[in-house]
C-alpha cells in the first residue's frame, strides 16, 4: 500500500469529486442542449460585461482620485463583499462538520484526518474566492480594459478576503462547538451567517433611514460626518481599498497576512476536527422531542392536509428557518422606514414597493423549493389517490399563503400612503411570487428538506433566473409606482423574458 | 374457499426498459387474500416492477390490474386501494407518528375519527406506545420503518406492496411486522413483498415469483418451485440459486 491520506492525495481525491459535482451541475445530467446552453452562457456574460462597461465608464474615465471619500466608499463596498462571503464559509465550514456524504468512511479508517480537514476548509476558501470572482468578473475586467490591469488585482483581494473570512469561521465554528456543543452548534452558525450576509447592508440602510429618511445605503456612505469619522488616508485600516486600487505593496500585505491566517487556523484546529465531527454525528437535534398537542385528528380535505403538513414542517424547523432568515432580514429596513414615514403625500411608496417585490420574490423561491422539490416523502404523496396537479397546486398555495401573511402588514401600512402604490406592489409580489414558484417548478428535482442550503448550487440556472425575475419585477414595480410606465413595461419584459429564457433551458422546457 | 372476482393484482406483458431492459415482457397474476414474495437476484427487476404497480414508474408497454382497476388508465382508483412500503421509509422527521398518520389518513380522505382509532390501534400493534408523540427524527430504523408501515395500514388498503420490508428491523421488530402482515393476510388482503430474506418467504409465503433479467422465471409454491428447479427435498435458498444459475447460464448461452 502507498503511502495514502496525505494532503495532497486528499486533495485530489476532493478535486475530483468537486469536478464532477460541477460538470454534472452545469451538464444537468443531459448530454443534449449543451450547445445552446454555453451559447447563452456566453450571451449573459456579453450582456453583463456591456452592462459593467456602461456604469464603469463615465466612472473611471477621468482616473480616480484616491481621497478619503473614495477609500470609505471602497472599503464598505469590499465589507459588503466580505459579509457575503463571511456568511457562506460561515456556512461552509459548519457543513464540514455535519456532513456525513463520506465522512464516516474516512473517520473510520486509519488516514489522518486532519488532512481532510485542511482540504475541505482550503476548498472553502477557494469556493468563496471562485464565487464571488464569478460575480465580480464582469466589473474588474472592465475596469482593467478601461483603466490599466492595475484593476486585475481585485481577485487577489477577493481570495484574500475569501481566506480570511474562512479563518475566521473556522475560529468561529470550533468556538460554537465548545460554547454550544455539537446539537445547537449547526443552528446557531447559520442564523449567525444569515445576519452577518445581512447585517452590514441593513444596518447602512438603517443608518440612512434614521438619519436621511431614504434606502440609499451611499447616502451614509458619502456624508460628510462619515468621511469627517473616517482613519487618515495614510491609516493601515484603508489596506484593502489601496490594494483593490491596484498598489503593489498593499496587495502583496493582504495577500500575506490572509494566507498566513488561513494557514495558522488550519495548524491550530486540524486536529480538533476528527473529535467535533464525530460528536456533531452523534448528536441529532432535538431527538426527543414531544409534541404537546393533545388535540384529536381534524377533519381536513386531501389539500388541507398538504398545506397543514407543509406549514408545521416550516414552523418546527429552526435550521430551515434560519435559512429563509436572511430574505426577511432584508424586509427590516422597509419596515423601518414605512413607521417612520407613515402618511399620505410621502415619496415613501416609491423606495419601498421595489424593495418588498424583491424580498418576497426571493422568499418565494426558497419556500417553494422547500414545497415542490424538498419532499421528504415523496413515494408516500406519490402513491396518495392524488391527482399530481393537485398535490402541486396545494403546495403552492401553502407558499403563496406565507408570503400573503409576510407581506400583509406592509401592504396594509403601503395602502395608508397610497391605494394605488399599494395595489402595484402587491401585483408587484404575487408576479415575483408566482414567476419564482415556476422557476421552481421548472427546475423540480428530488431532494431532501435538509438539503435546502444546495438547491443554490444544485441549479445555478434557476438560482440566477429566480434572482433576475425577482429584480425585473421589482425594478418594473417601482417604476410603476413612480409614474413611468413605459420604464415599467419595459422591465416587465425583460422578467418575462427571463422567464421564457428559464422555461426554456429547464429540464422540463 | 372463494376467489373474489379480480385478481388483487394482474401484470400482463410488462416491459420497462432503461439502459437495458429492467423489466422484459413480466406477466404474473396474484389473488386477493395472497401473501405472494418476490424474488430475484439483485438488478432482476423486482423493485422496478413493483414501482410501476405503484404508479410511481410508467411502464413502456403492458398491462397493470389492481382489484380489476386499470391502474395505468385510472391511476387514482388504484392507488386508493393500494399501499406502497419503500426499503427505505419515508416518513417526515418533524412530525410525530400520530400526527404522520393524520397527515396519510388526509391524503386517503378518511374519516377522522375512524383514522384516528386505527391510528391508535396500529400504534399499540406495532409497540409503538411510548413513541407516538415523539418526533420522527429521534427514532431508530426500525421504529421508522414501524412509522411507515403503520401509515401503509392505516386506510385499509387491498393490496400491500412491500419492498424489503424487514431490512435492519431487529428480531423483535422484524416479528412484529410479520404478524402484523399474517394478520391482514387472514383478514383478506393481500400481501406482495420482496425479499432476501429467503427464509422469512419461505415460511410467510404461500406463492413466490422469482424473477430475473426482469422476467418471471418460476412461480409457485414452494414445493412447486422445487419440481420446477429438480431438486426436492431442500430449502428454499438451494431452490433459488439453482433457478437463477439455470437462468444465467441460458442467458450467457444464447448472448454466445
Amino acid at each position: 500500500m502507498t503511502s495514502t491520506a496525505t494532503l495532497a492525495w486528499f486533495a485530489r481525491h476532493e478535486l475530483t469529486l468537486a469536478w464532477r459535482d460541477w460538470v454534472a451541475m452545469m451538464s444537468g445530467g443531459r448530454t443534449v442542449r449543451e450547445h445552446a446552453i454555453t451559447i447563452g452562457t456566453l450571451v449573459f456574460v456579453g450582456l453583463l460585461h456591456w452592462l459593467a462597461y456602461a456604469i464603469l465608464s463615465p466612472i473611471l474615465a477621468n482616473g480616480v482620485i484616491e481621497d478619503k471619500a473614495t477609500l470609505v466608499l471602497l472599503t464598505a463596498m469590499l465589507l459588503a463583499a466580505f459579509s457575503m462571503i463571511l456568511s457562506q464559509s460561515i456556512e461552509q465550514v459548519t457543513r464540514a462538520f455535519y456532513a456525513r456524504a463520506d465522512l464516516d468512511l474516512i473517520l473510520s479508517s486509519p488516514a489522518a484526518s486532519q488532512h481532510l480537514f485542511a482540504v475541505r476548509i482550503g476548498a472553502v476558501a477557494f469556493a468563496g474566492t471562485a464565487m464571488t470572482s464569478l460575480l465580480a468578473a464582469p466589473f474588474i475586467n472592465m475596469a482593467a480594459y478601461i483603466s490599466g490591469g492595475k484593476w486585475l488585482g481585485a481577485y487577489l483581494v477577493i481570495a484574500a478576503l475569501s481566506m480570511i473570512a474562512t479563518a475566521i469561521s473556522v475560529v468561529g465554528a470550533i468556538a460554537l462547538f465548545k460554547a454550544f456543543g455539537p446539537k445547537r452548534t449547526r443552528t446557531i452558525a447559520q442564523i449567525i451567517a444569515a445576519v452577518v450576509g445581512a447585517a452590514l447592508l441593513i444596518g447602512l440602510q438603517v443608518a440612512a433611514i434614521l438619519a436621511y429618511g431614504n434606502l440609499s445605503r451611499f447616502t451614509v456612505l458619502r456624508s460628510e460626518a462619515m468621511i469627517g469619522a473616517a482613519p487618515d488616508p495614510a491609516s493601515v485600516a484603508w489596506l484593502p481599498a489601496k490594494a483593490l486600487l491596484g498598489e503593489p505593496l498593499s496587495l502583496i500585505a493582504l495577500v500575506i497576512f490572509a494566507t498566513a491566517i488561513l494557514a495558522a487556523a488550519i495548524a491550530y484546529h486540524a486536529g480538533e476536527f476528527a473529535n467535533h465531527a464525530v460528536a456533531a454525528a452523534s448528536s441529532a437535534e432535538n431527538t426527543n422531542k414531544r409534541s404537546s398537542r393533545k388535540t384529536n385528528y381534524k377533519h381536513r380535505t386531501m389539500a388541507q392536509a398538504l398545506r397543514a403538513k407543509e406549514w408545521i414542517l416550516l414552523r418546527r424547523d429552526p435550521w430551515l428557518a434560519s435559512q429563509t432568515l436572511m430574505q426577511v432580514l432584508y424586509l427590516l429596513p422597509p419596515a423601518l422606514l414605512l413607521w417612520r414615514d407613515m402618511g399620505p403625500n410621502t415619496q415613501v411608496d416609491v423606495i419601498l414597493a421595489p424593495v418588498l417585490v424583491m424580498a418576497f420574490g426571493q422568499l418565494a423561491g426558497g419556500l417553494a423549493w422547500l414545497a415542490i422539490s424538498g419532499e421528504d416523502a415523496p413515494e408516500l404523496v406519490a402513491t396518495a389517490p392524488l391527482n399530481a396537479n393537485a398535490v402541486l397546486r396545494a403546495k403552492i398555495e401553502a407558499v403563496l399563503a406565507v408570503i400573503a401573511v409576510c407581506a400583509c402588514p406592509f401592504i396594509l401600512g403601503l395602502t395608508i400612503i397610497s391605494v394605488v402604490s399599494a395595489g402595484m406592489t402587491s401585483l408587484g409580489i404575487v408576479a415575483a411570487s408566482c414567476s419564482a414558484i415556476a422557476i421552481q417548478l421548472w427546475f423540480k428535482t428530488a431532494a431532501k428538506r435538509s438539503q435546502f442550503r444546495r438547491r443554490q448550487t444544485a441549479s445555478r440556472a434557476a438560482t440566477f433566473a429566480e434572482a433576475f425575475s425577482s429584480i425585473f419585477w421589482a425594478a418594473a414595480c417601482g417604476f410603476a409606482v413612480a409614474g413611468y410606465v413605459l420604464a415599467a413595461a419595459i422591465f416587465i419584459i425583460f422578467a418575462l423574458g427571463t422567464m421564457a429564457i428559464a422555461r426554456a433551458i429547464s429540464p422540463r422546457g | 374457499m372463494t376467489h373474489a372476482p379480480f385478481p388483487a393484482l394482474h401484470l400482463d406483458g410488462l416491459h420497462k426498459r432503461f439502459d437495458k431492459p429492467a423489466v422484459d415482457g413480466l406477466s404474473l397474476s396474484i389473488r386477493q387474500g395472497e401473501f405472494y414474495a418476490l424474488l430475484g437476484p439483485n438488478g432482476a427487476g423486482k423493485t422496478t416492477t413493483l414501482r410501476m404497480v405503484a404508479g410511481l414508474l410508467k411502464p413502456d408497454s403492458g398491462r397493470i390490474s389492481i382489484c380489476g382497476i386499470d391502474a395505468l388508465a385510472d391511476p387514482i382508483e388504484a392507488k386508493r386501494v393500494m399501499a406502497w412500503v419503500p426499503d427505505e421509509p419515508m416518513i417526515y422527521d418533524k412530525l410525530d407518528p400520530m400526527e404522520y398518520l393524520e397527515f396519510v389518513a388526509g391524503l386517503w380522505a378518511m374519516d377522522t375519527t375512524i383514522a384516528e382509532r386505527q391510528a391508535r390501534e396500529l400504534i399499540t400493534m406495532l409497540g409503538l406506545d411510548q413513541q407516538a408523540t415523539t418526533r420522527c427524527q429521534g427514532l431508530s430504523k426500525g421504529m421508522r420503518q414501524k412509522v411507515a408501515l403503520a401509515g401503509a395500514l392505516i386506510h385499509d388498503p387491498k393490496l400491500i406492496i412491500l419492498d424489503e420490508p424487514l431490512t435492519g428491523l431487529d428480531a423483535a421488530a422484524a416479528r412484529q411486522v410479520k404478524a402484523v402482515l399474517k394478520d391482514r393476510v387472514a383478514n383478506g388482503v393481500t400481501v406482495i413483498m420482496t425479499t432476501h430474506i429467503l427464509e422469512v418467504a419461505e415460511r410467510m409465503a404461500e406463492r413466490i415469483g422469482v424473477i430475473a433479467n426482469g422476467r418471471l422465471i418460476a412461480e409457485g409454491t414452494l414445493d412447486e418451485l422445487r419440481a420446477q428447479s429438480g431438486k426436492t427435498d431442500t430449502n428454499l435458498e438451494d431452490v433459488f440459486l439453482n433457478l437463477v444459475a439455470d437462468t444465467e447460464r441460458l442467458t450467457s448461452s444464447i448472448a454466445a
